[in-house]
Order: structure tokens, then C-alpha cells, then sequence
């Protein structure tokens, strides 16, 4: 094994190349309305914006049977323990969870490991709701980068929208592997 | 293999080419659309270049980096020198798990290996999980292009290869349905794997992290439900610093698809308490592509498949015509590297009108490579072929402006009289599937010696 690590170092060391300097990453202009772009960025994902009332209601309705959220305000809605076993997650209809910040350009929120308890439980949930605070929106992905900075997860994602393909014909069709929907609740 | 003999083949179904031309036209479209709605747009891409270069002008430190700090993560870092290693290190580890199923997410370098028939071959059952690698699997087909595998097949196909595999409904082809027929079969694979294997996009220096990127979260599903995670990546998908994704995520999707980013982004940093995560770091001839000065920057490559989407060869050829993993443009400046013999017809199968170097978002010269190729491999080839007489006889006359003179008249003559079983003769390979354009009463100099004053 480290017989072709070497071999590799040393074939790579043999080609003479002269060291060519990084490049610093400018700054670039944000969206003038963080709010206005993020929410066309996530329904051109094909994810959904819901006002709080109409997450009240959804929480009120009878439509999402085994719910669970990690989130300490929400826990009142749980309908569903969390297993053990992440495998028992599949059960689960809906999942809600707050997402760390968001990406105003592309619709993307990132989540770490401890905001979702089990790394799986975004994509095997049936249906994803996220909360985010509106203070949380930063304009591009070079912002994301930066607030993450000293941020040291084993996990981390950014998800702009439901799991979705167009394998079949180029037709668009949500609800491939993942979760089926995507819903964010701006607060 | 010859590119046009297989391009013929595939040209045959007018429908279904045209569908394809056109299909893969749009795609590029959506990406001009996108690219345009961010004003950066030039300035990411030269950004996105200069990082790669840095990266292959310091390869050994970067990787030495990566697996120090992907170590202190936890992540089992192993190193292979060819596809063989590779795949041996994959089986050993399923060995070890005693395993003998796994799931498995986009990976371009495992189709590099012929993974899946070494592990077949080995009694162990390879299920790909995104949507259109499952498809392409059942028909025994590898991938026809790299983020859009099934391009290549019509929703009938699919429907009929359903019906047999999974027991839809006969005849119904309605692709919501299809899908959804998938996704039931398919969750049940994620549930029960134990070895989940993906490819990597980026592998960061700085943190010894990797992200993987999917619309359909496949790869996530694969890897968060199984104990064990295996990621494939080439020694070049490597990038300095965590900063460089924001650079490389504005680009990736854009130009693959002409979305803004991939719905799913998973940064690999060390395994969940009880698991692991193996990274296999793959040479299969990359150092030697290093090597080759004038092809170095081939490896600059994230692989988003615009240059295919673009490409007027592509799109009227189709993926298999090329017979190489990565098809396109791309892939006739990597594969002759691999294997010059095999792949020689490539850099030939381009009208060099560049239209793939102006799409690349890491701003590779891959025209101007086409054309090198042409001259390395034209070198290498001592027996004459009937392209290479008309081109011998081309060459005399352009190096010769009396001859080029005398012989353009020639020509507008003779081709008026010349029966077409001369001037589409075997002889002139060009006359292929090509009408001759009109050709025009005088020459460009004798209109401009009539005209000039």
C-alpha cells in the first residue's frame, strides 16, 4: 500500500513544473434583496417558501402522521421518537429542521451533523421542512464559506431542494431518492 | 475502434439522434441562460483555472496534505497506482466486512476501473443508485455521458427494461411513474447495504475533507445507512483550502445543468461514531498525463459534461461512438493518454470550432489539445490510410500557392463534371454523411482582381 504511495509521490515529483502562485478570491457584489433572491433561487430548485402560518397549519393538520424535529421549540409536534437505529427512520413522513444559514444565490442551507442528529434523516425523511432566520441569509457561496470558517463538524451539507432527476427524457421529476419535498419557513 | 464507424451506427435512428442533438442543445442553452445571471461569471472561471493550476503545479504537497489531515480525521486513506490496485483495495475491504452487496453512487473513476464487472466477477452484487446509472445497468450499458447517463435512451426503452426488472406496469412510460417504480426498489437496497461506495467531486487539502455532489441525494442514502463508506477519487480532484468550493460549487452545476447548484452537497469530514470511511487516492495514468506538458492542463477536468452538451460531433454521435468512459471532447484529450492505440480516432472526431473550450468552467484549451493529439498520433502512424493520402496531397498543395492557385480552378471545374461515386468516393472520407457545399462561379482572387478598383 505504500509501496504506490511513493510511486505515485516520486512519478508526480519527476515532472518538472514551476510553482504557479493561488489566486486571492476578490470580493463580488451580493443580491441587493437577500430575501427576494434566496426565495426565487429555492422554487427554481423546485423547493416551496412557507409563511409561519402556513407551517402552523400544517402542524395543525392530520397530514404529515410521524413527524420529528431535533429543534427544541418544535418538539411539541413530534409524533415520532427518534430511533436508535437511523435504518427506522424510514417510516418517517416528515422532518423538520434548522438550517445553520442560507445561500441567497442558490437557494442552499447548510446543515451540520449536530442540527440533524442523524446524518441520514434530511434524505430518508419523506417530506423536509427547514427553519431559517431571516438574519441567516448571506448572498453567495464565497460568504458560506466564510462564516463556516472555524466550524468543525464531521458532517456537513447544503441542500437547495427536494432530491429530484431527469434521467428519464430530460422531465423533470421531484422525489427521486431523497426526500419528496422541500419547504423553507423564513423567521 | 474508429469514432465514424461507431457514429454511423448510432446515426442510423434519425428520430432518436435528432431527439438527442437537439436535447443536449438545450441543456448547454440553460447553462448560457444561468452563467449570464452571474456577472463574476469570466472572472470565476480564470479564477477556477488559476486554482487548478496551483494545484497541479504542487500535486505532491497538496495530497501529502490531504492524507495527513484526513487521517487525523479518521478516514482510512489508501493509495492506488491503477485501476487493478484499486479494485483490489475495494474487494479487500468488502472482504474484511464480509459483504457481498453494496450500493453505489455516481463515480465516473469506478467506471474508469471497471469496477462493477471485477466485483461481479468476485460474487459480489454492484447496485448503481442514481436513477439513470441504474437504468443503463440494467440494459448492461455503461453510461453515455457523465452527469446524464441515460441520454442516450427513450422513455419506451426504459418502460420495457422496467417492466422486466421491476414489474411495471407494461407500456406505461410516463417517467413520474418510472421514477417512483425506482425509488421503491431502490430504498430497499440502501436499506440493507452495508458497504456504500461513491465517487468524490473535491477533496480539500486544508481540512482532509471531500464533498460529493447529487440532485437525487443518492449518495447520502447509500452512505449514511451503511457502516462502511468507500470514496474513489482521482489524485486530481484535489483542491487547496475550503474557501476554493465556493469557487468550484458557483461553477460545477452551472455548467453541467444550468442549475445553481446541486440540491445535495455532502462535506466528508470523518466518519459517524461507529463507522468508516475508506478514500482510495487513484493514479490509472494521471501522473502521466502530468507528464505530458502540452496535455497537462487535461487534468484541470471537474467533469460537468459541458463540453459534451456543446460539442456539434457529440450531440450527432452520441456517447458510445467514442468508446471511451469519458466521452466528448474531454475525453478524446484523456483517453489517447490512456491508451493511444485504442482511442487514436478521437481528436479527429471534432470540427476544432472550439466551442468546448469557450463552455469550460476551468478554462481548458481543449481544442487546442484535439489539434496536438492529431499531430502526436499522425506522427505515430507510418501506414497510410485513405484520410492520410488526401491530406498528403492537401499538404502539397498548401504549401505551394502555384499549385493551390492552379488546382482551385481545377477543382471548381472537375467537381461540376465529376460523377458523385468519385467525390464521394471511399477515398474521401469527408463525403460521408456530407453534401458538398455550392460551389461558387470564381474564386475569392479572381473577384477581387475583377473588383478591386
Amino acid at each position: 500500500m505504500n509501496n504506490s504511495k511513493d510511486n505515485i509521490l516520486s512519478k508526480i515529483r519527476a515532472v518538472k513544473r514551476t510553482e504557479i502562485p493561488l489566486p486571492t478570491i476578490g470580493e463580488f457584489a451580493h443580491p441587493a434583496d437577500l430575501k427576494k433572491t434566496f426565495c426565487e433561487a429555492i422554487l427554481s430548485n423546485k423547493g416551496e417558501i412557507l409563511t409561519q402560518e402556513g407551517f402552523m397549519e400544517i402542524m395543525a393538520s392530520a397530514d404529515f402522521p410521524k413527524r420529528y424535529s431535533p429543534i427544541e421549540a418544535y418538539r411539541k409536534f413530534n409524533t415520532f421518537k427518534l430511533p436508535q437505529d437511523p435504518h427506522a427512520l424510514n417510516d418517517l413522513d416528515l422532518a423538520i429542521v434548522q438550517g445553520q444559514f442560507g445561500v441567497a444565490e442558490n437557494g442552499a442551507i447548510w446543515f451540520e451533523e449536530e442540527d440533524l442528529i442523524h446524518r441520514v434523516l434530511p434524505f430518508i425523511t419523506d417530506h423536509l421542512i427547514v427553519v431559517l432566520s431571516i438574519d441567516n441569509l448571506l448572498g453567495n457561496m464565497h460568504a458560506a464559506y466564510e462564516r463556516m470558517d472555524n466550524n468543525h463538524s464531521g458532517f456537513g451539507v447544503f441542500i437547495a431542494g427536494p432530491s429530484k432527476t431527469a434521467d428519464i427524457e430530460q422531465s423533470l421529476v421531484i422525489g427521486a431518492q431523497g426526500a419528496r419535498s422541500l419547504k423553507v419557513v423564513l423567521v | 475502434m474508429s469514432h465514424p464507424v461507431e457514429a454511423e451506427a448510432f446515426l442510423k435512428d434519425k428520430a432518436t439522434s435528432k431527439w438527442h442533438d437537439e436535447t443536449l442543445w438545450f441543456v448547454r442553452d440553460k447553462r448560457d441562460k444561468v452563467s449570464k445571471t452571474v456577472p463574476e461569471w469570466e472572472e470565476l472561471r480564470e479564477l477556477a483555472s488559476q486554482i487548478k493550476d496551483n494545484v497541479l503545479s504542487q500535486l505532491e504537497v497538496y495530497l501529502e496534505a490531504f492524507e495527513k489531515n484526513a487521517v487525523a480525521n479518521g478516514i482510512q486513506v489508501h493509495w492506488a497506482k491503477d485501476a487493478q490496485e484499486h479494485n483490489k483495495i475495494v474487494l479487500e475491504i468488502l472482504k474484511n466486512k464480509k459483504c457481498k452487496a453494496i450500493v453505489k453512487s455516481k463515480s465516473i473513476l469506478t467506471e474508469e476501473c471497471h469496477l462493477n464487472p471485477f466485483l461481479e466477477k468476485n460474487g459480489v452484487e454492484v447496485v448503481d443508485t442514481d436513477l439513470g446509472e441504474r437504468i443503463v445497468q440494467f440494459l448492461n450499458q455503461a453510461p453515455s455521458h457523465i452527469v446524464l447517463p441515460a441520454i442516450h435512451l427513450k422513455k419506451g426503452q426504459i418502460s420495457d427494461i422496467f417492466h422486466e426488472k421491476l414489474q411495471t406496469e407494461k407500456g406505461n412510460d410516463d417517467p413520474t411513474y418510472l421514477t417512483q417504480a425506482a425509488r421503491v426498489h431502490l430504498r430497499g437496497k440502501f436499506l440493507g447495504a452495508k458497504v456504500a461506495v461513491t465517487g468524490v467531486n473535491f477533496g480539500v487539502a486544508e481540512t482532509g475533507e471531500f464533498v460529493v455532489c447529487t440532485n437525487e441525494g443518492n449518495a447520502d442514502m447509500g452512505v449514511h445507512l451503511a457502516d462502511v463508506h468507500i470514496a474513489c477519487m482521482g489524485i486530481e480532484k484535489i483542491i487547496p483550502k475550503r474557501e476554493h468550493l465556493g469557487v468550484f460549487l458557483r461553477l460545477l452545476a452551472r455548467s453541467a445543468t444550468g442549475q445553481s447548484i446541486t440540491n445535495y452537497n455532502s462535506h466528508f469530514r470523518s466518519p459517524a461514531v461507529g463507522k468508516e470511511i475508506h478514500l482510495i487516492l487513484v493514479d490509472n495514468g494521471r501522473t502521466a498525463q502530468l507528464g505530458r506538458e502540452k496535455f497537462r492542463n487535461s487534468l484541470k477536468c471537474i467533469r460537468c459534461g459541458a463540453c459534451m452538451n456543446t460539442c456539434p460531433i457529440y450531440r450527432r454521435s452520441g456517447g458510445f461512438s467514442y468508446k471511451s468512459t469519458v466521452p466528448g471532447p474531454i475525453g478524446s484529450i484523456l483517453s489517447p493518454g490512456i491508451d493511444l492505440q485504442k482511442h487514436s480516432s478521437l481528436p479527429f472526431a471534432s470540427t476544432l470550432c472550439g466551442s468546448c473550450t469557450d463552455v469550460c468552467p476551468v478554462k481548458i484549451n481543449i481544442h487546442e489539445q484535439l489539434y496536438e493529439w492529431r499531430q502526436e498520433i499522425t506522427k505515430s502512424q507510418s501506414a497510410l490510410n485513405g484520410k492520410s493520402i488526401a491530406m498528403k496531397i492537401a499538404n502539397g498543395i498548401f504549401s505551394v500557392p502555384f499549385a493551390y492557385h492552379v488546382s482551385g480552378a481545377m477543382m471548381r471545374g472537375a467537381l461540376k463534371i465529376l460523377p458523385e461515386s468519385v467525390t464521394y468516393s471511399g477515398l474521401n472520407t469527408w463525403g460521408k454523411g456530407r453534401d458538398l457545399p455550392e460551389l461558387p462561379k470564381e474564386s475569392f482572387r479572381n473577384w477581387y482582381e475583377k473588383n478591386r478598383k
